[in-house]
């Protein structure tokens, strides 16, 4: 049975539609990443799945004593606050000293039990909110946009580490991102959101999809490309090559 | 031993002190001094208007000081800014509590002894008050402080923890109104956002974890008391705002402790 099913969910916020109609699944042990547009509710959806949203109609089903592990956008530290990683990472659940080290270790930094949350860098910040997630061996992952304010280099490993996270551990993943070289690489199945489902599948299939295309058509295409270039180079080249006179058209 | 006003006067500070201190540092994580600040404001209606109907004062200023609280909340949101809607609010209902007083005829009130405390008038029921009040927001926040934190640090991850926020939310602002009520009769309406944000911002140099920092505002805290009704009975000076002055002091030379040890590493 999937994990997570939402089923005809639409979510208002007073006049204003943010979601309508969405139907998805999450199956055991898949990375589906959810892209789209701004406001196109990929947040929303996070939030009515989680429960911090309430649904206007519809509904959002879990699997009943399903683990959820959630990786927030960003988590703002006020600076007078003084809390350790450890302290951080024992909050919610009841954990050994162990167990959060070896949840830093799987999330690739494991020799930060003892620093402080306003010491670490930002790359280092978002992998003990990993970390966290990872403590009490949830079935699934969510993700919301983990990577804010991290460059490039560092998200891309930050997500090399979240398909490590899911071969060692086998759990399910949910992301949003607007990273979309991202998405072509780690994600068995992508959603494309804007404000309902425009089209899902697989990311090779999303990529050459015309909904797809008239969303992140223009001026994403070369990073695109380029990204294929870089690190898919199986995939199919010839289609890459007819973007760029495409855009100079434009 | 509770026969000497000093006695009684020192564990009235006391009990505020360990009352404000855990409160306070969830108003300092939080941004939320203006908060405490407009809730206490607004505690003056609530003194007119337990004189005007001849209930406690303690009654009526924890019911508008909650009043307000919420208020404040259910608005959050809808169009001002927040300090905005403080400033409105809790000013104006400092003033209309100002204008209420007046109509008090019959009774002189000392008006004073309401804005700067009266801690040396603190008789055994008050006392009562205090401490019982205190006991209750202290447990308030003991009971709730893993989901407070949580919620202090991020929304979404307390609702993917599977408890409400909002509720969090709550229980501060219950524990704020309670705090404001116990503690007019101490330092006063003007004083009693110091008393939560001094010994608590005070506290931040030298603690390592969220439960440290709380109990070292409640020694900074406790001992501001002690010192200032000491220093009150020595120079002559008005007790409550004395509390807060050995308060300010003993922050400044934390920071500037803080500040010299940080340049040092």
């Amino acid at each position: 049975m999937a994990l997570i099913t939402v089923e005809n969910l639409s979510v208002r916020y007073g006049a204003h539609t943010v979601l309508s109609r969405v139907d998805m699944a999450v199956e055991p042990g898949e990375i589906v990443t959810i892209v789209g547009p701004n406001g196109s509710g990929k947040t929303s959806l996070l939030r009515a799945i989680i429960g911090a949203t309430r649904p206007s109609s519809g509904q959002v089903s879990l699997k009943p004593g399903l683990k959820i592990g959630y990786v927030p956008q960003k988590l703002h530290v006020d600076p007078t606050l003084p809390i350790s990683v450890e302290r951080f990472m024992r909050l919610t659940d009841r954990v050994s000293r162990t167990q959060c080290g070896l949840a830093l270790e799987t999330a690739g930094v494991p020799d930060l039990l003892h620093r402080q949350m306003s010491q670490l860098s930002g790359g280092q910040f978002q992998r003990v909110l990993l970390a966290r997630a990872l403590i009490n061996r949830p079935d699934i992952l969510l993700l919301d946009e983990a990577t804010q304010g991290l460059d490039q280099r560092g998200s891309a490993s930050f997500y090399q580490q979240i398909e490590a996270v899911r071969r060692e551990t086998g759990c399910a993943i949910l992301m949003i991102s607007h990273e979309l070289h991202v998405v072509m690489s780690a994600s068995d199945r992508v959603i494309c959101l804007n404000g309902h489902v425009c089209c899902e599948g697989s990311p090779a299939v999303v990529a050459s999809a015309p909904e797809y295309r008239a969303l992140f058509g223009t001026g994403t295409g070369g990073a695109l490309a380029l990204y294929r270039h870089e690190h898919d180079h199986h995939h199919d080249h010839e289609h890459d090559h007819d973007h760029p006179p495409k855009e100079a058209a434009e | 031993m509770l026969d000497d006003f000093m006695t009684r006067a020192t564990l009235a500070g006391v009990g505020v002190a360990f009352a404000a201190a855990p409160l306070g540092c969830f108003v300092v994580w939080r941004r939320m001094a203006y908060f405490g600040d407009a809730t206490a404001h607004a505690a003056i209606l609530g003194v007119a208007l337990s004189l005007t109907f001849q209930m406690s004062i303690f009654t009526g200023a924890l019911a508008v000081a909650l009043m307000m609280a919420l208020t404040v909340t259910l608005l959050a949101g809808r169009g001002y800014a927040m300090d905005t809607l403080l400033g409105v609010l809790a000013h104006s209902a400092l003033a209309f509590g100002l204008v209420a007083v007046s109509f008090l005829s019959g009774v002189r009130i000392d008006l004073m002894a309401y804005l700067f405390g009266d801690i040396l008038a603190v008789s055994r029921s008050d006392l009562i008050v205090i401490w019982g009040g205190a006991a209750l927001v202290v447990a308030l926040i003991t009971w709730r402080w893993s989901q407070l934190l949580t919620a202090t640090l991020n929304e979404e991850l307390a609702y993917a923890s599977g408890f409400d926020p909002k509720r969090e939310q709550l229980i501060l602002t219950l524990s704020l109104a309670v705090t404001v009520a116990v503690a007019i009769k101490v330092v006063g309406v003007l004083l009693i956002a110091a008393m939560l944000i001094i010994p608590a911002a005070a506290s931040r140099n030298l603690a390592r974890s969220p439960e440290s920092m709380a109990l070292i505002a409640a020694g900074i805290g406790a001992f501001s008391a002690v010192a200032g009704l000491r220093a009150a009975y020595v120079f002559d000076t008005p007790a409550g705002p004395s509390i807060v002055c050995v308060a300010a002091v003993l922050f400044a030379c934390l920071s500037i402790l803080g500040w010299k040890s940080q340049g040092r590493t």
